[in-house]
């Protein structure tokens, strides 16, 4: 990242005694924002009269470790005592912009990518003044005092100030700017394997989720919203839900009818007391295999150009041998185990929100919409979140908004996992056809793939999308780095009327298994080895390359397997990082079942902050992925979804889980995303494995009992 | 209606719809929200507890049920973490967002309690009923292992504290009430 010359440091005037500096970087981020400079705020640290250490976060904690990441930055420039360390969610403040959005939000694997200068910046600073504090208290010269640890040393006469003695007096001091950053050979903390900073609160009941608050005086709310997407309120009676004893008031949101209750259950049961007649406007008549249909249809005509290398269509019809297959993925939700809620307070001239919220910009917007206050009268809290995956926006927000605006209290909205399931920001159901031509040796010289899907950016970031091209539609298709001399691929942005969202690794999460799994079959086709092909055509790609050896090398590709174990590879560059991943597995072709035993993972995400965190993310993000090839669909009937609750929408269980190996690759690259990277090779990666084992293609998701016969 | 039980060795008394579940009675009418909302439906695991040591999902626990039992949650697992699964969990670092651990931490527990060197099979099977969507499983499977471990090098010394406390002589789950 550039920090170019606007970037600033200041002290910031806090509320309790000691050091507060912030860190301003104008700028953006190189992959992912769209436009020129904004300035942000990334990070603070706060230094206690009291010896600790406050780092303040500015990104959600979702399960991704971001909490522990940012105070590593830190500190590995304050030198502070790591047990000293405290940290605090930041509110909702233009200061906290992510340069990655030119909003306070986290998302799209950017969380240490943005902070990786900052945070280390934020730290120098705040260590310099506080050497340069004790230098002026010493009367000797700065140079000669080093800061370790938690205190400032004065070697030549063996003087020591704790960082709290000199808290006060530094915050008085000019912040230094470009003080410069360490060479990351002299790193003690960033690189090492480092425990989570909040795993305690999280084993004894202690971490506040945001369905966890309360506030004096509140009550407790859920919403009854249209079944049907699009639809709306026509009429309602309350009188029945009034009458369940502890419903205190039944009001119309734009959403839908909140009940408000004593409490959740009651609110609960007020809610099936309601009678209400829906007008299901537009999408009443709306099912799956209606959406399938359209797909199809609109990639039989041509689409917006995503990207184009030579002549595709003309290799084709002169290839030697000429491969076609159709890919399908379903829509899917996110189910975050932490249902949507949301606690908000509107009073007369300001709202108070908690919110387990990753888009807290955007929140504030919303509720500033609804409320007609300015911005800066919304007050908004993040909670820890009970995971995230790119659900948690403002929707949810905007509901309690509501309902405390029309009530006049504090008020805690909570969604149940119907709710949940039924009203999500669906990850796009998808459609793809491919084609490739191979030569005469079986090499592939021509590759082509028309994509139908709902645009994720049209709903969320509308700015992004250019000329019908959304390029999350596309990714893990079209930015695909095997050298193929005529590689064209087109989109049909496509609208059946179901809210999609982004939903972990977007776009690579349904295109990743389609080219990987196609790739698969051009192998076959060719009579090559999948893994001997990938190599070759990733000459030109060295660290995709890199990570592909080594999950073959570490998996044993190539030795042999015991007798009905069968390995599947697929790879991916996604987020700016490398992936590859190695399924071992088995068929039981008479029970029609799958058994993943073995997973191999290699990744490169540059360099990396936390290695303990990695691992997590990887094998975490295997799990995502097994749980959408072996379980996950959202199916519409009616305008409906049809799933209601785990029973009927599976997410992998523990003793579904293979043994998971992650191997990073060791790297002085700039980092880059971790979050969601991991994902989208496992399902191919299992895919291939079955056609292994089965001879059977699987081209449609979730894998089906009759795939495996 | 009077709903009298026994709350983390505590009496605790409550006056709410005999129908409401123990989830809801433990979140919002006492506030002790270490006891998660997953699904409703006993499908996640993230409100389990221990009524009697035993692990129980207390989404579909009605208050009424729960009468003259002994109930444990995450909060009263250990005053300062120190039972055997949270230790393991910390030494392993098993939590990413968290939602489901206290869940997990409480079927780990009831598990331990009754099969104090558990196969990975034997884990699985037990603890199958909690969804963990970070995809913790491998660590979970670890930290249990860790926790039989713990739990059966000090279990002379935990033997000897148990009988020195009156409270927990009657207490059926290991570890529990204090």
């Amino acid at each position: 990242m550039n920090v170019n010359r606007r970037g600033f440091l200041k002290t910031v005037a806090g509320a309790s005694a000691g050091l507060v500096i912030g860190f301003y970087l104008p700028g953006r981020f190189e992959t992912l924002a769209a436009a020129e400079a904004s300035t942000a705020l990334n990070a603070w640290i706060r230094v206690g009269t009291d010896e600790s250490v406050t780092i303040v976060i500015d990104k959600s904690e979702m399960g991704q470790g971001i909490l522990t990441a940012l105070c590593m930055l830190a500190a590995e420039e304050l030198e502070c005592d790591w047990k000293s360390i405290r940290t605090e969610f930041a509110p909702a403040a233009e200061i906290y912009y992510n340069p990655a959005f030119r909003s306070q939000g986290t998302g799209g694997s950017s969380s240490v990518r943005s902070s990786w200068e900052p945070m280390r910046k934020t730290g120098a600073a705040a260590r310099e003044m506080l050497l340069e504090a004790a230098a002026n208290k010493w009367g000797v010269d700065k140079s000669t005092c080093k800061a370790e640890n938690g205190a400032i040393l004065h070697p030549e006469t063996n003087r020591r100030l704790t960082y709290g003695s000199l808290a006060e007096s530094a915050s008085g001091l000019p912040v230094p700017q470009n003080v410069p950053l360490k060479d990351p050979k002299d790193f003690h903390t960033i690189g090492k394997p480092t425990k989570r900073l909040d795993t305690a609160v999280k084993v004894n009941g202690r971490a506040e989720f945001g369905i966890d608050v309360r506030r004096p005086g509140m009550v407790y709310a859920v919403v009854e919203r249209c079944p049907v997407f699009g639809g709306k309120v026509a009429s309602f009676d309350a009188t029945k839900a009034k009458k369940v004893p502890g419903v205190k008031n039944v009001v119309e949101i734009s959403n839908g009818v909140a009940v408000v209750a004593d409490n959740t259950w009651t609110a609960m049961q007020g809610r099936r007391a309601l009678e209400i007649q829906w007008d299901e406007g537009p999408n009443a008549n709306l099912n799956s295999e209606d959406i399938h249909t359209l797909f199809a249809k609109r990639t039989t005509v041509p689409g917006v150009v995503a990207r184009k290398d030579g002549d595709a269509a003309a290799a084709l019809a002169g290839a030697a041998q000429k491969i076609e297959a159709v890919y399908e993925a379903p829509y899917l939700s996110h189910a975050p185990l932490e249902p949507q809620n949301c606690t908000a307070d509107v009073r007369a001239d300001y709202c108070e929100i908690w919110a387990p919220t990753q888009m807290q910009t955007m929140s504030q917007a919303l509720a500033a919409k609804i409320t007609g206050f300015p911005i800066e009268k919304i007050k908004l809290h993040t909670t820890y979140l009970g995971g995230g995956f790119g659900r948690r926006g403002s929707d949810f927000v905007g509901e309690a908004v509501e309902i405390s605006k029309a009530i006049g209290a504090p008020v805690k909205l909570t969604w149940s996992r119907e709710d949940d399931l039924q009203h999500d920001f669906y990850r796009p159901a998808s459609y793809a056809k491919f084609a490739a031509g191979l030569d005469a040796d079986g090499w592939p010289i021509a590759w082509t793939t028309s994509i139908a899907c709902s645009s994720v950016s049209n709903g969320f970031t509308p700015g992004s999308v250019k000329n019908g091209m959304d390029r999350t539609s596309v990714e893990g298709c079209a930015d695909i780095s095997y050298s193929i001399p005529n590689f064209f691929v087109d989109y049909q942005m496509t609208e059946p009327g179901i809210p999609v969202g982004f939903w972990r690794s977007v776009g690579n999460s349904q295109n990743g298994f389609f080219s990987e799994s196609f790739m698969d079959e051009i192998a076959a086709a060719g009579k090559k080895d999948p893994y001997e092909l990938r190599r070759r055509l990733l000459a030109n790609s060295p660290r995709l390359l890199a990570v592909l050896d080594l999950a073959a090398e570490k998996a044993g590709w190539g030795t042999p397997l015991p007798p009905g174990r069968f390995r599947g590879i697929a790879t991916l560059y996604a987020f700016g990082s490398y992936a590859a991943e190695v399924a071992e597995i088995s068929v039981d072709r008479s029970a029609r079942t799958v058994k993943v035993h073995h997973v191999v993972c290699a990744f490169d995400c540059g360099h990396v902050v936390n290695p303990a965190t990695i691992e997590a993310q990887m094998q975490s993000g295997i799990v995502w992925g097994l749980t959408m090839a072996l379980h996950s669909a959202i199916t519409i009937d009616r305008g409906r979804v049809v799933q209601t609750n785990f029973h009927n929408y599976p997410i992998l269980r523990i003793d579904e889980m293979p043994v998971v190996e992650v191997h990073v690759v060791p790297s002085q690259e700039k980092p880059t995303g971790a979050g969601e990277p991991g994902v989208p090779p496992i399902t191919p990666a299992l895919c291939n494995a079955i056609f292994a084992a089965t001879g059977k293609r699987i081209r449609r998701l979730p894998i089906r009992p009759e795939d495996l016969a | 209606m009077a709903i009298q039980f026994t709350l983390n060795g505590k009496a605790q008394t409550v006056d709410v719809n005999p129908g409401m579940p123990l989830l809801w009675v433990l979140r919002d009418t006492l506030g002790m929200t270490g006891t998660k909302f997953g699904c409703g439906m006993a499908l996640c695991g993230a409100c389990t507890v221990q009524i009697g040591g035993l692990a129980t999902r207390s989404c579909v626990t009605p208050i009424a049920s729960v009468a003259g039992k002994q109930v444990t949650t995450i909060e009263g697992l250990s005053a300062d973490e120190s039972h055997p699964v949270q230790k393991a969990w910390m030494e392993i670092d098993v939590p990413q967002c968290g939602y489901c651990q206290s869940g997990q931490i409480m079927s780990a527990a009831a598990l331990l309690a009754k099969n104090p060197q558990p196969s990975d099979a034997e884990i699985d099977s037990a603890m199958k009923g909690n969804i963990c969507r970070c995809g913790t499983y491998q660590r979970i499977r670890q930290a249990i292992h860790r926790a039989a471990q713990m739990q059966n090098s000090v279990s002379g010394a935990a033997n000897i504290d148990s009988k020195s406390n009156a409270e927990q002589e009657s207490a059926v789950v290991v570890g529990g009430a204090k």
